[in-house]
């Protein structure tokens, strides 16, 4: 018969971000069958009871549980690609899977360095055989595919001098945008597009700022609501509360298969960042699980990076 | 193919020296700059300035804009620059006229391959710390901004794949905007600022075929609106970029004064890619050759230095 504390540990091994490969060696190598059968009898996560006297896998669990093992080896793939490939096929992905996922297109156009968004842009080509921009106005038909390839084909200037006097005019005329016109004609608005995807980034962050001084409220929080424009938003301007909210969101109760990807993307791809910036996973380990926590938690430790 | 005529053996060192005795002292020796700097190739205008840089402490740039003056030395500034930082002083001077000369961004971004294209963005960044998609949309407007905004940021597919069926229907797009002249914007700047250019050619033959006539005749006539003004180069240069090259040749040339800036840039970015072809089908269309009709003209230096880069045997 299994311990209560055994079936509880089999299914904690399973309740987080990644699988307990330990607990799991330990559990079910020291099981017999008789063991294995009261496991299964209590676990109620993942098998239910079959009308013909067995216990049968739930498939609905057990492909959520195909994720969480998957975990691990998606973290060294992000890792090991180059990053020019590794963002295309993230690009490439997002495009086949639709709307939910669009904001990563956002987040590799608008926090990646110029050159690093050119990279992606040459290795799609030769990925994919054709441009990123081809594809997406192939494959998205919504209002979003203007902004998606004016971000993704911008190569924006990176560096100081900054005209305090157009980004603030540039300010009032996304203030404008927002407030005075419709807000859900936004995605069709020229202007608010040409500034967002081709002025600097140094000359965005100095617009954020004129706009929270002018409008007692800053631009992201305008945007609340409006998705993707928000995102972009906030990946220029604001990237660390942009990639805190992902990281955040993921660790969530309700997370989606989503979200929780977006903890290895983040992690992976920002990790000099997030290190530099001294990031201290406490609102996350505590749901991270195995190999991967291992991963995840060693990506950020502050030690030298070789 | 290039008409530039370039000699077995060269010493950037000699080359440099030969500049500074052409420019030291009362007066400038414009043959001896001409007969130095249209002899050579971008690699080695490069390293000539270089050289002397070295030698002299000076910007041999510099040095000649102060020696030299009028259309010669607008050209020899052209000529000098490394191609992608030429096209960026292009661009931009197109870009900052009171009117801005559409179509020179359209030649630069439509005639470039995807990588020049890029060079020149990088290019054009290190010179203006500016991107060149920012300067083109602060000083467009509407759907010509956003067509010229597009095809500056374009970073086409190089390969040689075409899909036939994506080139029929987006023939029908095409002959439709150019039949009713009610012209769906955004598909048209969608078709062409992002398709590689062999499916653009392909998509160009197909309306051909099926049409009896090439896109460009149908878009003839009508100076029309702004944006139809943009459409046309645009088309004209993804379609056959030598014709376009051997129109615009022809316009210069033609109008009552010369039209130096478009001359010089044509045959000064074309020299070392394809001016002999062009040079072809400028004989083919006019009857006489481009040198000829040229040096008809233009006069003195600027003359003789456009002959130069034409070919022309001293």
């Amino acid at each position: 018969m299994a311990l209560p504390v055994d079936i509880e540990a089999l299914d904690k091994a399973f309740s987080g971000i990644g699988v307990d490969e330990k607990s799991l060696i330990s559990i079910l190598t020291n099981s017999n069958e008789e063991h294995k059968k009261s496991l299964r009898k209590g676990s109620s996560k993942l098998f239910i009871e079959d009308a013909k006297g067995f216990e049968r896998s739930d498939q609905f669990s057990i492909k959520i549980l195909k994720h969480q093992f998957k975990r691990f080896r998606d973290a060294v793939m992000l890792s090991v690609l180059h990053p020019w490939e590794r963002d295309a096929r993230l690009i490439e992905k997002a495009i086949r899977k639709g709307p939910k996922h669009y904001n990563v297109i956002v987040e590799m156009a608008c926090t990646r360095s110029s050159d690093q968004l050119l990279g992606a842009r040459k290795a799609y080509h030769s990925l994919f055989h054709h441009s990123i921009e081809e594809h997406l106005v192939t494959h998205i038909k919504g209002r979003e595919r203007k902004l998606l390839v004016a971000l993704v084909s911008a190569y924006r200037f990176d560096g100081p001098g900054v005209n305090e006097d157009v980004a603030k005019s540039e300010a009032q005329i996304l203030y404008e945008a927002i407030n005075n016109g419709e807000k859900n004609k936004l995605l069709d608005h020229e202007d608010a597009i040409m500034i967002l995807a081709t002025r600097s980034k140094q000359h965005l962050q100095a617009l954020y700022q004129h706009y929270n001084q002018s409008y007692d409220k800053t631009l992201a929080q305008d945007l609340e609501g409006e998705g993707i424009l928000k995102d972009t938003v906030e990946c220029l301007c604001t990237p660390q509360t942009y990639f805190t909210r992902v990281l955040e969101a993921a660790v969530k109760e309700d997370a989606d298969e989503e979200s929780k990807r977006a903890l290895t993307r983040v992690i992976v791809t920002q990790k000099e960042q997030l290190v530099k910036e001294g990031f201290v996973p406490n609102k996350i380990q505590d749901i991270l699980l195995g190999l991967y926590k291992d991963f995840m938690l060693a990506s950020i430790a502050s030690g030298d990076i070789k | 193919m290039a008409t530039i005529d370039v000699p077995e053996q060269v010493s950037v060192l000699a080359d440099a020296e030969a500049l500074r005795k052409a420019c030291k002292g009362w007066g400038t020796d414009e043959k001896a700059i001409i007969s130095v700097l249209g002899h050579r190739n971008a690699v080695q205008r490069k390293q000539i300035r270089l050289a002397y840089e070295d030698l002299y402490q000076e910007d041999l740039i510099k040095r000649l804009e102060s020696e030299l003056s009028g259309d010669f030395e607008k050209a020899v500034y052209r000529w000098i620059l490394d191609p992608a930082d030429r096209d960026a002083v292009l661009a931009n001077v197109a870009i900052k006229k009171l009117s801005p000369d559409h179509h020179v961004i359209v030649e630069i971004s439509c005639t470039r391959s995807p990588e020049e294209l890029l060079a020149v963005r990088r290019a054009y960044q290190a010179r203006y710390k500016h991107s060149l998609e920012e300067d083109v949309a602060a000083h467009t407007k509407g759907d010509t901004r956003k067509l010229l905004v597009a095809l500056v940021s374009a970073f086409r597919y190089d390969g040689e794949e075409i899909n036939t069926r994506v080139a029929n229907s987006e023939v029908k797009i095409l002959h439709e905007a150019v039949k009713d002249k009610e012209f769906n914007h955004e598909e048209i700047i969608r078709i062409l600022s992002t398709r590689s250019k062999m499916q653009l050619m392909a998509t160009f033959n197909r309306y051909r075929d099926d049409h009896g006539t090439t896109i460009t005749k149908n878009l003839e006539g009508d100076s029309g609106d702004e944006f139809l003004k943009t459409l046309r180069p645009t088309i004209r240069c993804l379609n056959d970029p030598k014709k376009y090259f051997e129109k615009v040749l022809r316009n210069s040339i033609r109008r009552v004064g010369t039209d130096e800036d478009a001359l010089t840039r044509v045959i000064v970015t074309r020299a070392e890619k394809d001016l002999k072809d062009v040079k072809e089908l400028y004989y083919k269309r006019n009857s006489v050759p481009l040198d000829q009709a040229v040096a008809k003209d233009t006069t003195g230096d600027y003359k003789a230095l456009l002959l130069t880069l034409l070919g022309k045997e001293d």
